[in-house]
């Protein structure tokens, strides 16, 4: 596996070894030493065209904890916001000898453009691109829910998972139907027809444009965030309709089941698709998520950059 | 010895026939079995298809204003190396051909290259802007004589500006070629709405927005009782609304693009700009129903959409990318890949499609002849048992963007004459038509 742009290029197999290897690291990272020194004299480069500081925050800290050199190209002021054509930035950090470069940018595909491309060389992991995947978010999305629904299963076979949103403009989206059925779990869309998209009819998921109906029937509840600029595009009336009919309250938090969970990408809209006393309760493992999210990070760096995987039992 | 005209021998006619076909003074001198001139080059065409020269209806020259992706000469040049002896130039360039002036400058530099007929295509409206008719008389009366107007790139939206558009050419015995695309179902819109674009997350371009203007227009000028032409139509539920308007005796053409002909969405899943065109590849479905439309005429011809575009604008991420593909020097390899070698057409059909049948759309008297004697030596010639494999920096063209590059085609063109003068000889243009 040389690259990361979507999670279709994982097997079942490699999407376990990530999550397997995640929670090996998560091991080291809670004992006294922090930092292993696998990656040590290995260059990565954080190329974020578009703004996202959690995310870049996230892999520049799983890239540290294995010893890496890190280099930030983000999008204010950089070069990347000025017009420079992604060919010329790929040429530069070919030079600069950057071994994997941590792509997020505003259009789809561009991490498969770098990777294609014979501009350079380096492995890409995508961060994001556009409304078409963000895979290490899924992966770590994964292993969270593994950890509190799979009762020590590697997959994720039998867990019900419900996505609610907007999914149409959702890299979150995409990227976790694809590796929630790769582990066996089954998935429901809950969303306004607007919002889910044309040609939807042959992923390998529920559709419902009723919550209540399907929030007692699932193990996990992921709430996507609602962009502000869908607010006027015709997608739904207002923001009070939408909160009414396709947002996480206490009211539909009771009709979960018992052991279910709540999840979020980030950043969330209180008030808006996940009220303040749902998103701050016993059944939101949403700041678990964010440190999860390093753990996951260096898995695939570890995956793609040591190219092996950590065994349980390994050092 | 002074050369005398051309003999082509032994050729096969667009009706299966074998005959050699005498060439002089630009003319078609004579066509028969067994014709000897000893002043004539002789062309052996064994196993060749002779075609009338082909006539595009749809073409991108990009000058005046971006002469660094295409000129009226190397458009020229590479219409020649395909087989064409007429192109029509869509009136979006810079300045917009929406004047006499523009459409005489690109009249006479045509004329200048001297290697095909250019016929200027003019703009519906101002500016392409959708809102006030162009000067149509006056390109009308000028030395291009326009008698076809386009707003191609964009849609001619406006119901009432279409409606007065296709009745006020009726003075000119003109036509307009509709850019079939409603634009507020496509603002910001990338590929073919549909499974693929689902899946990339690639903002969709619905064939609705297609179907939509075809049928307004199609009820717009069967009420004014003009003439519309729908360019590049590329769905299955388009060629259905054409098929009942023929049936019901409307007064409506339609062309295909090559590249509709072969190529689908899925190509988008590669992020590769050079396969982003407007309108977009669409499903396999819309394919197959395209060849059909084609070969039982309810599309009437194969027009190129020939769309130079310079590296810079294909090489980055696909929604920064320009819409477009080259096309006149792979055309007829794909016309016949899709429709001769499958059956669906043969031959006769293929001179209709690409040279009759567009030459009568478009009014080009001189062009689209069947071959006959005393017509003007308007003539290709085609080696339908070669193949070729295209390579991109080989093309013609001042651009790279063919979506073809690697593909081995069948179907060599070997030798286009233009008023009788030999533009194209064994595969290798000999005319450069003059330097830029
Ligand atoms: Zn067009």
């Amino acid at each position: 596996m040389r690259h990361l742009l979507s999670i279709s290029d994982l097997s079942k197999a490699e999407a376990v070894s990530i999550l397997d290897t995640a929670t090996e690291l998560a091991r080291v990272s809670d004992g006294a030493v922090k930092k292993l020194p696998t990656l040590r004299g290995r260059t990565i480069v954080n190329l974020f065209a578009e703004d996202s500081t959690r995310t870049r925050i996230s892999f520049e800290a799983a890239a540290k904890r294995l010893s890496a050199d890190v280099i930030n190209f983000s999008a204010k002021g950089s070069s990347v916001s000025k017009g420079e054509s992604l060919k010329d930035t790929a040429l530069t950090l070919q030079a600069m000898g950057a071994d994997a470069v941590v792509i997020r940018h505003g259009a789809s595909g561009a991490p498969q453009r770098l990777a294609d491309s014979e501009w350079m060389l380096a492995s890409v992991i995508n961060a994001g691109d556009g409304t078409h995947e963000h895979p290490s978010q899924a992966l770590l999305d994964a292993f969270t829910i593994r950890k509190h629904c799979a009762k020590g299963a590697p997959d994720l076979a039998g867990i019900r998972v419900a996505i609610v949103g907007d999914v149409l403009h959702s890299r979150v989206a995409r990227s976790n139907i694809l590796l929630l059925n790769l582990l066996g779990a089954s998935v429901s869309l809950v969303a306004p027809p607007t919002l889910l998209p044309v040609g939807i009819e042959k992923w390998p998921v529920d559709i419902s444009y009723d919550f209540d109906a399907v929030i007692p029937s699932v193990d996990v509840v992921m709430m996507l965030r609602v962009q502000q600029e869908r607010m006027s595009n015709l997608f739904f009336p207002n923001a009070r309709e939408y909160s009414r009919y396709f947002g996480l309250n206490s009211d539909r938090l009771k009709l979960m089941s018992p052991h279910s969970i709540v999840m979020h990408p980030g950043p969330m809209n209180r008030g808006l698709e996940i009220a303040a006393e749902v998103a701050d309760s016993a059944r939101s493992v949403i700041v678990e998520q964010v440190s999860n999210g390093v753990s996951v990070r260096m898995a695939i760096l570890y995956v793609l950059l040591a190219g092996q995987s950590l065994e349980a039992g390994e050092k | 010895m002074t050369v005398k005209g051309y003999l082509i021998k032994n050729a096969q006619m667009p009706d299966g026939g074998i005959k050699d076909l005498l060439i002089t003074d630009g003319r078609i001198h004579s066509l028969a079995v067994g014709i000897n001139d000893a002043t004539a080059t002789i062309i052996d065409a064994k196993g060749c298809v002779v075609l009338p020269g082909l006539v595009d209806l749809h073409t991108h020259l990009r000058q005046p204003g971006r002469e660094d992706a295409e000129t009226v000469l190397s458009g020229s040049r590479s219409g020649a190396k395909g087989g064409f002896t007429a192109i029509s130039a869509m009136p979006n360039t810079s300045p917009v051909a929406d004047n006499a002036g523009v459409v005489e400058q690109v009249f006479r530099l045509g004329q200048q290259s001297g290697l095909l007929d250019v016929f200027p295509i003019g703009a519906v409206t101002q500016g392409l802007e959708g809102a006030a008719l162009s000067e149509i008389g006056a390109m009308a009366d000028s030395i291009a004589q326009v008698r076809v107007f386009s707003d191609d790139g964009n849609c001619v939206f406006d119901p009432l500006v279409m409606r007065r558009a296709l009745e006020y050419i009726k003075k000119f015995n003109g036509v307009i070629a509709q850019h079939a695309q409603e634009p507020s179902l496509t603002v910001g819109s990338q590929m073919n709405e549909g499974e693929v674009s689902a899946v990339l997350g690639l903002k969709g371009w619905p064939a609705v927005a297609e179907e939509a203007i075809i049928a307004r227009d199609i009820l717009l000028v069967d009420h004014v009782k003009s003439r519309l032409h729908i360019c590049h139509v590329t769905t299955a539920g388009g060629v259905e609304i054409i098929r009942w308007a023929k049936a019901r005796g409307i007064n409506v053409t339609a062309e295909v693009t090559p590249h509709h002909l072969l190529l689908t969405d899925e190509l988008a899943r590669s992020y590769d700009p050079v396969f982003k065109v407007n309108p977009p590849l669409r499903t396999q479905k819309d394919v197959m129903a395209l060849r059909e439309a084609l070969a039982d005429g309810t599309i009437d011809i194969v027009a190129t959409d020939h769309a130079p575009h310079t590296m810079e604008s294909k090489e980055c991420e696909w929604q920064e990318a320009s819409f477009g593909m080259l096309g006149l020097e792979t055309a007829l390899s794909i016309v016949q890949k899709t429709m001769v070698d499958s059956k669906l057409m043969d031959w006769a059909q293929v001179a209709d499609r690409l040279s009759t049948a567009p030459a009568r759309i478009g009014g080009y008297s001189d062009q689209g002849r069947n071959l006959e004697i005393g017509a003007k030596a308007n003539v290709m010639i085609i080696n339908p048992s070669a193949s070729w494999t295209v390579d991109k920096d080989l093309v013609v063209s001042k651009s790279r963007n063919t979506p073809f590059h690697g593909y081995e085609l069948p179907g060599v063109v070997t030798h286009t004459f233009f008023n009788g003068m030999a533009t194209l000889i064994d595969g290798a243009l000999i005319n450069s038509g003059g330097s830029e």
